[in-house]
């Protein structure tokens, strides 16, 4: 067992440390308040080569592991929750063209995605259906040499800047989880539309709307992995979009424990920094544990799935502990600055509803905890 | 073409402390990146190497930890480093230190232009790049604001306190950099990973057959005798004015007169 980072890898935290603190830090705010994906930072992530990161050189990628992917997620969340949030939900589409597209899918549409050209969304979620992923209405019925799509997705991130959309849709109604495919459909296909944009309680900086399908003709070749196996190709990239959530949540509440500590050593009360108090003190280490703790599981899970191993479960695991690991620490960090913390003249409060999507996205922190769950039983029983 | 770009590790923040005995920047625990001036210097290399071609060496003297600045250099796009890193190398002033690099640059051949930063933001002396020049006995250009090449000539534009001015020297010359000559790109998640396999050589000051009364503390003529704050600085007195906007205005008017500023 190793804990050591590679130079690489410590180098491209240090570089995305620094990307975050110029490029994102200083906007984050504004884009909270616009409710707006700047197109010029979608940009510069992409000539920084953070979209391929972790995929193949040969479409673009800079080749690096999944723990780097980690690395990339939670330093840019310490700039701006929103724009990992914005990247996470890229990889969400393209992680399955790459682990389950034909030789042509992959040629055809991983070189623009993977270096940025274009943004993808996943969609899986639809008004009716969220946590019971199964239970997912809209309908592909196969017309000839095409597909033809019926039906509306919601809580979409990346939906209106996106060109390629993964599409998780029946395929077969009767047979429930197994009986759903996924489907690459392209913007201005015929019956495609960006529906709604979501006035968001946090994550304001990324886009988050509707697609709607009104007998949308794709053709057949844009049926991503085998007919009806869908459900496998959306939970596998969940898994690891969950671990990159789990560092976007240890990124967030790092900023947030940032403001916090510095505050403290600054603020006087009783004639000296309420650091030294124990209250303070405590809520800082819990802030600390927590962080720490979240991370290790994200990149367990991570170092997992480059070696080969399941990771669901840590993945899962990872993602909880993340969540409320940013949720407890945003709310301790506000209750450090007291009325400050309370204000928009500090970042606290936009973290704290940033933090908010963790215990929701990807995964409810309920759904994960059954699947923790059911999974821990299993193995004991 | 080569370009040999000579950059310094600085303390990544200026709020740095002072040895009270040796009166050294203490370096422990203290993040450190590349000197600002140099990242422009690695930048225009970069920038030249995109536009006419050319190899870009980078070139260190430190600690072992320096690595990492020019792993970074390596990582934004340059094609080789050389570290120089020895304890009879510790302490060099700015004359042991010309005189290091001078010996590694002769030692790694050939070349066309080295680029440096206008002055390191730790120390503040600006002397290594001229010092460097002169022990080379090369044309030299400081404070470069605009990099122009054609054929054997380099065309720069220097910034100067009032004024601009354009030089012309042939080549090979040594350019001292500003911020104004560029932005430095950031190390892309691709030049990151291949940024490991590229040649990083270390040489001890015998590699280099430097003399050792030249280097380091031994070489070092200039002495720190004390670090202080000037005197007088004191915490600045804040006064709010309040009223209406005349009557502010009037109050300010008053008091700048009071101090003779107005």
């Amino acid at each position: 067992m190793d804990f050591k980072l590679t130079e690489e890898q410590e180098l491209l935290g240090k570089t995305v440390r620094d990307f975050a603190e110029k490029e994102l830090a200083p906007r984050d705010a504004a884009m909270d308040r616009a409710n707006e994906l700047p197109p010029d930072i979608v940009r510069k992530l992409a000539d920084a080569g953070l979209f391929g990161v972790y995929f193949p050189e040969e479409y673009g990628g800079a080749g690096a592991d999944s723990i780097s992917a980690l690395i990339v997620m939670e330093e840019l969340a310490k700039g701006s929750a929103s724009i990992a949030l914005t990247l996470d939900a890229h990889w969400l589409a393209v992680d399955p063209i790459l682990h389950f597209g034909t030789q042509e899918q992959k040629k055809r549409f991983l070189p623009d995605l993977v270096t940025g050209k274009k943004l993808a969304a996943f969609a899986l979620t639809e008004p009716v259906a969220g946590s019971d992923a199964a239970g997912i209405q809209s309908r592909a019925v196969k017309d000839g040499d095409s597909w033809v799509l019926n039906g509306t997705k919601a809580f979409i991130t990346n939906a209106g800047p996106a060109e390629v959309y993964v599409v998780a849709v029946k395929t077969d109604p009767e047979k429930g989880a197994r009986g759903i495919s996924t489907f690459i459909v392209e913007k201005g296909t015929p019956g495609f539309t960006i529906g709604k944009k979501e006035d968001k309680m946090g994550c304001r900086g990324s886009v988050t709307a509707e697609l709607g399908f009104s007998d949308c003709r794709i053709p057949a070749e844009n049926l991503l992995g085998e007919e009806n196996q869908g459900f496998r190709i959306a939970m596998s990239t969940l898994d690891f979009g969950r671990a990159c959530i789990a560092a976007m949540g240890a990124g967030l509440a790092g900023a947030a424990l940032k403001v916090a500590a510095k505050y403290a050593q600054e603020r006087q009360a009783f004639g000296q920094p309420i650091a030294r108090f124990q209250a303070i003190q405590f809520m800082i280490a819990d802030m600390a544990i927590g962080i720490e703790a979240a991370r290790l599981l994200a990149y367990e899970a991570a170092w997992r799935r480059d070696v080969g191993l399941p990771y669901s479960k840590q993945a899962a695991m990872a993602k909880v502990l993340a969540a409320d690991v940013a949720m407890k620490t945003c709310r301790a960090a506000i209750q450090i600055l007291g009325g400050y913390g309370y204000t928009r003249d500090y970042p606290l409060e936009r973290y704290f509803r940033d933090a908010k999507l963790l215990e929701i996205g990807e995964g409810t922190s309920e759904i994960l905890r059954m699947v923790v769950g059911t999974s821990t039983i299993k193995e004991l029983g | 073409m080569r370009i040999i770009v000579c950059i310094k590790q600085v303390p990544a923040s200026l709020d740095v402390r002072v040895d009270p005995k040796t009166h050294n920047l203490i370096r422990e625990g203290v993040e450190s990146v590349i000197n600002p001036f140099d990242e422009n210097a690695i930048e225009a290399a970069l920038e030249l190497k995109a536009k006419h071609g050319a190899s870009v060496s980078l070139l260190s003297m430190g600690p072992p930890q320096v690595r990492e600045a020019l792993r970074k250099g390596l990582a934004m796009g340059a094609d080789d480093a050389y570290l120089l890193c020895d304890r009879a190398l510790a302490g060099a002033d700015t004359l042991a230190t010309s005189y290091t690099l001078a010996q590694a640059i002769r030692k790694m051949g050939s070349f066309d232009l080295i680029l440096c930063g206008r002055h390191a933001v730790d120390a503040d002396t600006g002397q290594v790049g001229p010092e460097l020049a002169e022990r080379l006995n090369l044309p030299q250009i400081t404070y470069v604001s605009k990099i122009e090449i054609t054929g054997n000539k380099v065309r720069a534009e220097r910034l100067l306190e009032e004024s601009r001015e354009v030089v012309e020297a042939p080549l090979p010359a040594l350019l001292t950099v500003t911020k104004e000559l560029n932005t430095p790109r950031y190390p892309t998640a691709l030049g990151i990973m291949k940024a490991a396999k590229k040649p990083l050589t270390v040489w001890t000051a015998a590699d280099i057959g430097a003399t050792p009364e030249k280097i380091g503390l031994t070489g070092s003529p200039t002495r720190v005798t004390d670090v202080f704050e000037p005197p007088g600085h004191r915490r600045s007195e804040v006064e709010m004015l309040s009223g209406k906007p005349e009557e502010i205005a009037a109050a300010l008017a008053e008091r700048l007169q009071a101090a003779k500023i107005l």
